[in-house]
Protein backbone atom coordinates (compact mmCIF):
# COMPACT_ATOMS: atom_id res chain seq x y z
CA UNK A 1 0.00 0.00 0.00
CA UNK A 2 1.10 3.56 -0.56
CA UNK A 3 0.39 6.85 1.14
CA UNK A 4 -1.13 9.40 -1.23
CA UNK A 5 -2.86 12.75 -1.30
CA UNK A 6 -6.16 13.23 -3.14
CA UNK A 7 -5.58 15.97 -5.70
CA UNK A 8 -8.72 15.86 -7.81
CA UNK A 9 -11.90 14.20 -8.94
CA UNK A 10 -12.54 12.53 -12.27
CA UNK A 11 -15.83 12.45 -14.16
CA UNK A 12 -16.24 9.90 -16.96
CA UNK A 13 -19.68 9.41 -18.41
CA UNK A 14 -18.73 6.64 -20.80
CA UNK A 15 -17.00 3.83 -18.94
CA UNK A 16 -16.99 0.09 -18.38
CA UNK A 17 -20.22 -1.15 -16.75
CA UNK A 18 -18.35 -2.35 -13.65
CA UNK A 19 -17.48 1.27 -12.86
CA UNK A 20 -21.14 2.25 -12.63
CA UNK A 21 -21.64 4.36 -9.51
CA UNK A 22 -17.97 4.19 -8.54
CA UNK A 23 -16.21 7.40 -7.49
CA UNK A 24 -12.95 8.05 -9.29
CA UNK A 25 -10.32 10.26 -7.70
CA UNK A 26 -6.96 11.48 -8.86
CA UNK A 27 -4.32 10.67 -6.23
CA UNK A 28 -0.67 11.70 -5.96
CA UNK A 29 1.57 9.22 -4.11
CA UNK A 30 3.70 11.01 -1.48
CA UNK A 31 6.73 10.24 0.65
CA UNK A 32 6.70 10.03 4.46
CA UNK A 33 7.64 13.74 4.55
CA UNK A 34 4.76 14.68 2.25
CA UNK A 35 6.65 15.19 -1.01
CA UNK A 36 5.11 14.02 -4.33
CA UNK A 37 6.59 10.75 -5.57
CA UNK A 38 5.99 9.48 -9.09
CA UNK A 39 3.01 10.25 -11.26
CA UNK A 40 -0.54 10.84 -10.13
CA UNK A 41 -2.99 8.04 -10.83
CA UNK A 42 -6.70 7.29 -10.80
CA UNK A 43 -8.14 5.26 -7.96
CA UNK A 44 -11.67 4.14 -7.13
CA UNK A 45 -12.83 5.39 -3.76
CA UNK A 46 -14.69 3.09 -1.39
CA UNK A 47 -14.36 5.11 1.81
CA UNK A 48 -15.69 8.57 0.94
CA UNK A 49 -12.37 10.44 0.66
CA UNK A 50 -12.20 14.04 -0.54
CA UNK A 51 -9.74 16.38 -2.19
CA UNK A 52 -6.69 17.31 -0.02
CA UNK A 53 -7.10 14.29 2.27
CA UNK A 54 -4.21 11.93 2.95
CA UNK A 55 -5.24 8.39 2.07
CA UNK A 56 -4.03 4.82 1.91
CA UNK A 57 -4.15 3.26 -1.55
CA UNK A 58 -3.66 -0.23 -2.93
CA UNK A 59 -2.12 -0.56 -6.37
CA UNK A 60 -3.03 -4.12 -7.24
CA UNK A 61 -5.91 -5.42 -9.31
CA UNK A 62 -7.71 -7.92 -7.14
CA UNK A 63 -7.31 -5.91 -3.94
CA UNK A 64 -8.76 -2.87 -5.72
CA UNK A 65 -11.67 -4.97 -7.01
CA UNK A 66 -12.37 -6.17 -3.47
CA UNK A 67 -12.38 -2.62 -2.18
CA UNK A 68 -14.89 -1.76 -4.87
CA UNK A 69 -16.91 -4.83 -3.91
CA UNK A 70 -17.04 -6.14 -7.46
CA UNK A 71 -15.19 -9.17 -8.72
CA UNK A 72 -13.76 -8.86 -12.18
CA UNK A 73 -13.82 -5.08 -12.29
CA UNK A 74 -11.13 -3.65 -14.60
CA UNK A 75 -9.43 -1.61 -11.87
CA UNK A 76 -5.88 -1.56 -10.56
CA UNK A 77 -5.97 1.04 -7.78
CA UNK A 78 -8.31 1.88 -4.89
CA UNK A 79 -8.46 4.13 -1.86
CA UNK A 80 -9.02 1.91 1.18
CA UNK A 81 -8.62 4.32 4.10
CA UNK A 82 -8.35 7.94 5.18
CA UNK A 83 -5.16 8.48 7.18
CA UNK A 84 -5.40 10.15 10.59
CA UNK A 85 -1.71 9.93 11.38
CA UNK A 86 1.55 8.34 10.23
CA UNK A 87 3.74 7.57 13.22
CA UNK A 88 7.34 6.78 12.26
CA UNK A 89 10.84 7.21 13.64
CA UNK A 90 13.66 6.76 11.18
CA UNK B 1 9.46 -11.92 -0.40
CA UNK B 2 11.75 -9.19 0.78
CA UNK B 3 13.48 -8.00 3.93
CA UNK B 4 12.35 -4.72 5.51
CA UNK B 5 12.69 -2.61 8.60
CA UNK B 6 9.51 -1.50 10.40
CA UNK B 7 9.59 2.32 10.70
CA UNK B 8 6.26 2.78 12.42
CA UNK B 9 2.56 2.50 11.88
CA UNK B 10 -0.36 4.29 10.24
CA UNK B 11 -3.52 5.27 12.09
CA UNK B 12 -6.57 5.01 9.83
CA UNK B 13 -9.89 5.17 11.63
CA UNK B 14 -12.05 5.54 8.53
CA UNK B 15 -11.27 2.56 6.31
CA UNK B 16 -12.53 -0.42 4.36
CA UNK B 17 -14.51 -2.68 6.71
CA UNK B 18 -12.31 -5.67 5.92
CA UNK B 19 -9.30 -3.84 7.38
CA UNK B 20 -10.92 -3.64 10.83
CA UNK B 21 -8.60 -4.63 13.66
CA UNK B 22 -5.60 -5.04 11.37
CA UNK B 23 -2.37 -3.18 12.15
CA UNK B 24 -0.86 -1.19 9.27
CA UNK B 25 2.93 -0.89 9.35
CA UNK B 26 5.25 1.48 7.50
CA UNK B 27 8.09 -0.54 5.99
CA UNK B 28 11.44 0.39 4.48
CA UNK B 29 12.73 -2.41 2.25
CA UNK B 30 16.40 -3.24 2.92
CA UNK B 31 19.17 -5.01 1.06
CA UNK B 32 20.93 -8.17 2.24
CA UNK B 33 23.49 -5.97 4.02
CA UNK B 34 20.77 -4.08 5.85
CA UNK B 35 20.81 -0.76 4.01
CA UNK B 36 17.61 0.94 2.85
CA UNK B 37 16.58 0.45 -0.76
CA UNK B 38 13.54 1.55 -2.71
CA UNK B 39 10.33 3.20 -1.62
CA UNK B 40 8.75 2.94 1.76
CA UNK B 41 5.35 1.26 1.76
CA UNK B 42 2.47 0.36 4.06
CA UNK B 43 1.69 -3.30 4.78
CA UNK B 44 -0.84 -5.25 6.83
CA UNK B 45 0.61 -7.16 9.78
CA UNK B 46 -0.27 -10.79 10.48
CA UNK B 47 2.54 -11.66 12.90
CA UNK B 48 2.57 -8.92 15.55
CA UNK B 49 5.62 -7.00 14.32
CA UNK B 50 6.54 -3.57 15.68
CA UNK B 51 8.76 -0.56 15.16
CA UNK B 52 12.47 -1.27 14.81
CA UNK B 53 12.05 -4.94 13.95
CA UNK B 54 13.39 -6.57 10.82
CA UNK B 55 10.67 -8.45 9.00
CA UNK B 56 9.95 -10.11 5.71
CA UNK B 57 6.92 -9.26 3.66
CA UNK B 58 5.09 -10.45 0.59
CA UNK B 59 3.68 -8.32 -2.19
CA UNK B 60 0.48 -8.92 -4.14
CA UNK B 61 -2.84 -10.57 -3.50
CA UNK B 62 -1.08 -13.23 -1.42
CA UNK B 63 -0.65 -10.62 1.32
CA UNK B 64 -4.33 -11.14 2.22
CA UNK B 65 -4.04 -14.95 2.63
CA UNK B 66 -3.21 -14.88 6.38
CA UNK B 67 -6.64 -13.33 6.97
CA UNK B 68 -8.59 -15.88 4.91
CA UNK B 69 -11.57 -16.07 4.51
CA UNK B 70 -11.77 -12.30 5.04
CA UNK B 71 -11.02 -10.59 1.72
CA UNK B 72 -8.62 -7.94 2.97
CA UNK B 73 -7.93 -5.34 0.25
CA UNK B 74 -4.15 -5.23 0.50
CA UNK B 75 -1.15 -5.49 -1.82
CA UNK B 76 1.55 -6.00 0.83
CA UNK B 77 1.75 -7.90 4.11
CA UNK B 78 4.30 -8.69 6.82
CA UNK B 79 4.46 -12.47 7.17
CA UNK B 80 7.51 -13.02 9.38
CA UNK B 81 9.80 -11.41 11.95
CA UNK B 82 13.48 -12.05 11.18
CA UNK B 83 15.69 -13.14 14.09
CA UNK B 84 18.89 -12.87 12.04
CA UNK B 85 20.23 -13.66 8.62
CA UNK B 86 23.64 -14.70 7.37
CA UNK B 87 25.40 -14.13 4.08
CA UNK B 88 27.47 -17.04 2.81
Amino acid sequence: MQIARVVGTVVATHKHAKFEGAKLLLVQPITLDDQPRGTALLAVDSVGAGVHEKVLIVIEGRAAGEALGRKGAPVDAAIIGIIDEVDVQE
Amino acid sequence: MQLAKVLGDVVVSHKDANLSGITLLVLQPITADGSAIGRTLVAVDSVGAGRGETVFFVRGKEASFPFHPTEVPTDAGVVGIVDHWDLG
